[in-house]
C-alpha cells in the first residue's frame, strides 16, 4: 500500500511538469522556426526553463522515496 | 553485486514488497576500509578512479600542446572552447572569461562522475549519493554569493537580493521572503536535487532493465518474451542514459553560469 502511494506521488508529480515542458519546448521550437538566427539564444534560454520546470518533477521523485 | 537483493527477491517468485524495500541496497555499500566517517567504500573508489581518468586525459592532452593539435588535444580544446563560447561568454558576458576554469571543471567532473553509471564493471554513479551533488552545489553557492558580494558590495548585494527595485512597496511583504528563500536556499537545493534525482532514477532504470534480462531470459516458457524485450530495449536505455549524463553536466554548468551572471550585475 505504501509502495502504491509512493508510485502515485511520483506519477502525480510528473503531470504538471509534463504539461509545462510540452508548452515550453513547443514554444521554443516555434520561435526557432520563426527566427532561425536567434536559435542559439532561444536554445540556451529553453534549457534554463527546462531545468527549472524539471526540478518540480524531480522533487516529487525524491519525496516519494523520502516520505 | 549491486543487484543481488533485487534478483533474489525477483527469483523468489514476485516478492516485490521485498524487492522494493531495500532500494538503498542499490546505492549503499559496506566500507572496504573502515575509518569511521572517512571510510572507503565502492562509491569512493569509483569517484577516485573517474577523477584520475579525467585528470589524466586532460594532462596528457595539454602536457605538450601543439600548434596543430592532435586528436586528443583537439577534443579537449573543443570542450574548453564550448564552455568558453557557449556558456561563459554567452551567459555571463565578456567578463565571464575568468570563470571558464571553474565551469569547465564542473562540467568535466560531473560528466565523468555520471559516466560511471554506464561504464562496465562500475555501473554506479557517485553522484547518486546525495553528498556529491550537494557539495558541488555548495561550491556553486559560495562562488555566486562571493561574486555578488565582491562585485556589488556586501550591503547592496543583499539589499538588491531581498528588495528588488521597481516594485510597489506593499508587495515587499510577499516578495522579500520569496526572493530570499529562492535565491539563497532553493537555488543550491534544486541544483543538487536535479543532479541527484536524475542519477538515482537513471541507476534504478538501468538496474531494472538488466535485472529483467538476467531473471526472465533464462526462464524459457514463462516470461521469456519479457526478457527478449528487455534485451532489445537495453541499448536504447543506455543511449538515453548517455543523453541524460551529458545534459545534466551541461545544465549544472549552465545554471551555475546563470547564477553567477545574476549576481555580477544588479537586477533591472
Amino acid at each position: 500500500m505504501e509502495n502504491l502511494g509512493n508510485g502515485l506521488v511520483y506519477g502525480l508529480a510528473t503531470l504538471g511538469p509534463g504539461i509545462g515542458l510540452g508548452i515550453l519546448i513547443g514554444k521554443a521550437i516555434e520561435s526557432m522556426a520563426r527566427q532561425p538566427e536567434a536559435a542559439g539564444m532561444v536554445r540556451t534560454t529553453m534549457f534554463i526553463g527546462i531545468a527549472v520546470v524539471e526540478a518540480l518533477a524531480l522533487l516529487g521523485f525524491v519525496l516519494a522515496f523520502a516520505i | 553485486m549491486t543487484t543481488m537483493p533485487v534478483i533474489a527477491a525477483a527469483e523468489w517468485g514476485g516478492e516485490f514488497e521485498g524487492a522494493l524495500d531495500p532500494i538503498s541496497a542499490l546505492f549503499e555499500f559496506p566500507a572496504i576500509l573502515d575509518l569511521g566517517p572517512l571510510s572507503i567504500n565502492r562509491t569512493i573508489l569509483i569517484a577516485w578512479f573517474m577523477t584520475l581518468v579525467a585528470g589524466l586525459i586532460f594532462v596528457v592532452a595539454f602536457r605538450n600542446p601543439q600548434i596543430v593539435p592532435g586528436k586528443l588535444q583537439a577534443a579537449c580544446e573543443a570542450i574548453v572552447e564550448f564552455v568558453r563560447e557557449n556558456i561563459a561568454l554567452e551567459i555571463i558576458g565578456p567578463r565571464g572569461t575568468k570563470f571558464v576554469p571553474l565551469l569547465t571543471t564542473f562540467m568535466v567532473f560531473i560528466f565523468f562522475m555520471n559516466f560511471a553509471k554506464i561504464t562496465p564493471f562500475m555501473m554506479l554513479p557517485p553522484t547518486s549519493r546525495a553528498a556529491w551533488p550537494l557539495f558541488l552545489a555548495l561550491t556553486a553557492w559560495v562562488v555566486y554569493v562571493g561574486v555578488g558580494i565582491k562585485e556589488q558590495g556586501f550591503g547592496s548585494y543583499f539589499k538588491e537580493l531581498a528588495f528588488p527595485p521597481g516594485v510597489p512597496k506593499v508587495l515587499y511583504v510577499i516578495l522579500t521572503p520569496i526572493e530570499v528563500v529562492s535565491n539563497l536556499i532553493l537555488r543550491p537545493f534544486t541544483l543538487a536535487v536535479r543532479l541527484f534525482a536524475n542519477m538515482v532514477a537513471g541507476h534504478i532504470l538501468i538496474v531494472i532493465t538488466l535485472v529483467a534480462i538476467h531473471v526472465f531470459l533464462p526462464s524459457f516458457p514463462v516470461g521469456w518474451s519479457l526478457g527478449v524485450f528487455a534485451l532489445l530495449v537495453s541499448p536504447a536505455v543506455f543511449g538515453f542514459e548517455l543523453l541524460i549524463i551529458i545534459l545534466q553536466a551541461y545544465i549544472f554548468t549552465m545554471l551555475t553560469a546563470v547564477y553567477i551572471a545574476s549576481s555580477m550585475e544588479p537586477a533591472h
